[in-house]
């Protein structure tokens, strides 16, 4: 099992700094979850009840907002997250092959990790780098013109 | 600090002096497109070889996108006193011998395909200057429109000329952009908002990125002269979390605009102070409607409100506020610097100007690319675009993104604008261009429109929320045979319903790829439901492989089939144990003689 999801004390101090650097807090509760995403790499209720605390908004608002838009996750992400782009221009030349190949190869359904924490399997709505479709990024890594047969290798880096 | 026209003149004049000297320029497009595609190894390369020979004769320069994705990486090279070249698919050994003639003092033609139907106004600068280099900008005349706005204008007179120059919102909408600012100019308040929004998420659509990483400094300038012209000292810009690089460049140019004093208090000397910052998307469609982005700009969910009030009289905090998309803004510092007749000429009688396309999907060029309104789609589509990859046959285009609707080939010599778009069932939208070849199945392309529109749902008005859920049922029925013929006429229905009911543009627009392909492709609707066969082999449930006689027996396909669904001795013909074949394509990718068959 892994244990290494406690969250450290050290990243709230890092975010609640953040906050109070701020010119002012009205309305700049994305700004913070933005950040705060940044730091812990997802928003559990602990920091959103964080959030809320700090900001003075109730954690009910903070949950409607993480849940309405798709940037914002509440599970982990993998050390590597994976993103197959299922936008128009993917899907026409082929992205479902690449994500279905993925799926295979590590055992995931999309919003899913790896056990081992590695990988995580999500679709994302378009990079803009549609020129180069399918695309796929792996971390901040944008592999373009990916084929089904060079998901093996894609992966093999980062083993 | 830049005080004004002067100070502008004397940096242009500088870049000219420099250009003078003997050097040859090599420009690296260094796009988001370029970077995936390697254009980094090939700036790094260059630069490594430049700073070890400690060669002066060579200017290296990193640029925003040519346009020219197909071939990126690209390079542009100029000798001094020489044509540009410009150079596609670039590796370090293709570099190697460039770098080589160059240094002998020859080049060859161009590489790639540029057409010589591009008119370039928005991107004028893009693949041109560096983006992070204010000089840059304002050598190739920027912050131009902004001194003369400033100086001599009055904010009015700046409405007329936009008014007069016929500009339309390049978002989608198509609206008025000088009657806009008009609105927003006329309400009195003690604080106005000038909003720039670049949350470009139509999946297919990437011209506001291009934009931004291209050329940032337009874009503020634009911004500036808005709020000038509406009464306005703040702007923000809206922009999608997703463009890293966009972001990135943008706040270097705000950065060196305040630096520069072109941004923050007094500019050009006068009592005029306007300011910029970023506002982060999270990555939801709807926010490209004005209401929801600004919802969302408040830190609140991104959800629309009913119109009126329209943002002009209580936007961003109930204050008046301008929203523009990226490309409109890019249109302005030119219409200023050249006036509104000029800008009227171009294009047709009721859309002005030109327009950015994101070519992408089936199209031998992928690529962004600017044209005069009334080019007709058969010259972006076959001579910009080169036609179709592997000399397919065309079956559609999909303009206007999940918001816009199918175009087929009678449509071909429709000649491009708001209007004449709509009139055809489809839409401008921010001009994505998505071609599609008789590989696609235009069900499937309607079902995945519609899954978008399910996912990009706010929730909050009834018709869209529910009536997208059950259209996209309907489709997932139709594709896995299960569909009867009610179900065309109920796919109608319903899309109209939609269409009327809904709050806000994303529900009143989602049914139009379902409307669009039923009417266009009625028969392979009707194929799909009937027949329960799918023309372009793409829904899964609907499909059969079988063997021909060509097979030898090499039981190449039985070995890559994951079920064991396939059977035979080898040397002899295989079969196909139909209920055990999951469809996966395994076999019929693997078959070298073509022997397997998808029906």
């Amino acid at each position: 099992m892994r244990c290494n999801n406690r969250l450290k004390d050290e990243y709230f101090t890092k975010l609640d700094n953040f906050i109070d650097s701020l010119e002012e807090e009205k309305g700049e509760l994305i700004t913070v979850l933005h950040k705060a995403q940044n730091i812990f790499g997802y928003l559990p209720l602990e920091v959103q009840t964080h959030v809320g605390e700090k900001m003075n908004i109730p954690v009910s608002e903070i949950y409607g907002v993480i849940t309405f838009y798709s940037f914002f996750t509440m599970t982990p992400k993998g050390e590597h997250p994976i993103s197959i782009c299922m936008g128009t221009a993917c899907y026409v030349n082929g992205s479902e092959n690449i994500l279905n190949e993925f799926k295979r190869e590590l055992g995931l359904k999309i919003g899913e990790t790896s056990n081992d924490g590695k990988f995580s399997i999500d679709i994302l709505r378009c990079v803009g780098a549609c020129g180069m479709a399918p695309v796929v990024t792996v971390g901040k890594k944008i592999y373009g013109r990916v084929k089904a047969d060079e998901v093996v290798n894609i992966l093999k880096e980062y083993n | 600090m830049i005080n004004g026209i002067h100070d502008l003149n004397k940096i242009v004049e500088e870049k000219h002096l420099a250009e003078k000297e003997n050097q040859t320029i090599i420009k690296v497009s260094m796009s988001t497109c370029a970077i995936t595609a390697g254009a980094d190894t090939i700036f790094d390369y260059f630069k490594e070889v430049i700073e070890r020979e400690e060669n002066d004769t060579i200017k290296l320069i990193s640029t925003g996108c040519m346009g020219l994705c197909h071939s990126e990486p690209t390079i542009e090279v100029t000798l001094p006193g020489k044509k540009p070249s410009i150079f596609g698919n670039l590796n370090v050994t293709k570099a190697e011998k460039i770098l080589k003639d160059v240094k002998y003092n020859k080049t060859h033609e161009t590489d790639v395909f540029m057409s010589d139907k591009l008119q370039k106004i928005v991107l004028k600068n893009c693949g041109f200057i560096d983006p992070e280099n204010i000089f840059e900008a304002i050598g190739n005349n920027g912050y131009f429109a902004l001194n003369k706005v400033l100086t001599s204008m009055k904010p009015q007179e700046v409405i007329d000329e936009i008014k007069l120059s016929g500009l339309r919102g390049r978002g989608g909408g198509g609206f008025p952009t000088g009657l806009k600012w008009q609105f927003a100019a006329k309400n009195k308040a003690d604080q106005k908002y000038v909003v720039c929004n670049a949350d470009e998420g139509d999946p297919g659509a990437f011209m506001d990125r291009s934009v931004l990483e291209g050329d940032p400094h337009a874009i503020l300038e634009a911004m500036a002269i808005c709020g000038y012209a509406i009464g306005a000292d703040q702007g923000v810009i809206y922009i999608r979390a997703e463009y890293p690089l966009a972001i990135k460049r943008l706040e270097k140019a705000i950065m060196d605009a305040n630096i520069h004093g072109l941004l923050g208090k007094n500019i050009f000397g006068t009592d005029f102070n306007f300011k910029i910052r970023l506002k982060y998307g999270a990555g939801a469609f709807v926010c490209g409607e004005e209401t929801a982005l600004l919802h969302s700009m408040e830190g609140k969910r991104g959800e629309p409100t009913l119109k009126p009030p329209f943002p002009a009289e209580a936007g961003y905090w109930e204050k008046p506020t301008n929203v523009n998309n990226v490309e409109t803004y890019g249109n302005i510092p030119s219409i200023i610097n050249k006036g509104a007749l000029w800008f009227k000429n171009i294009g047709t009688e009721k859309s002005s100007g030109t327009k950015v396309f994101a070519l992408a999907g089936k199209i031998r060029n992928v690529g962004l690319i600017e044209v005069p309104m009334g080019t007709t789609l058969e010259e972006v589509i076959f001579d910009i675009g080169g036609g179709i990859v592997g000399n397919k046959e065309f079956k559609a285009v999909q303009t206007g993104g999940p918001s816009g609707g199918c175009l087929t080939e009678k449509d071909l010599d429709t000649p491009i604008d708001f209007d004449n778009l709509i009139a055809k069932g489809s839409m401008m939208g921010s001009g994505g261009m998505i071609v599609m070849d008789e590989d696609d199945c235009m069900v499937a392309i309607a079902k995945f429109y519609l899954g978008f529109t399910v996912e990009e749902s706010c929730g909050k008005c009834t018709p869209c929320r529910i009536g997208t859920k059950r259209l996209y049922e309907i489709l997932e029925r139709i594709t896995d045979g299960k569909g009867c013929l009610k179900d065309l006429k109920l796919l109608k229905d319903l899309s109209n319903t939609i269409k009327r009911a809904s709050l806000c543009g994303l529900g009143k627009t989602a049914p139009n790829p379902v409307l669009s392909t039923l009417r266009n492709f009625h028969d392979e609707y009707v194929t799909h439901v009937k027949d329960k066969k799918c023309p372009a082999t793409v829904c899964i449930d609907l499909i059969q492989f079988t063997i021909t006689d060509k097979c030898i027996g090499c039981t190449a396909c039985a070995k890559a089939c994951p079920t064991e669904a396939i059977m035979g001795r080898a040397k002899e013909k295989h079969f196909v144990y139909q209920d055990r074949c999951i469809k996966c394509g395994a076999c019929y990718n693997a078959c070298k003689f073509n022997a397997i068959e998808k029906r």
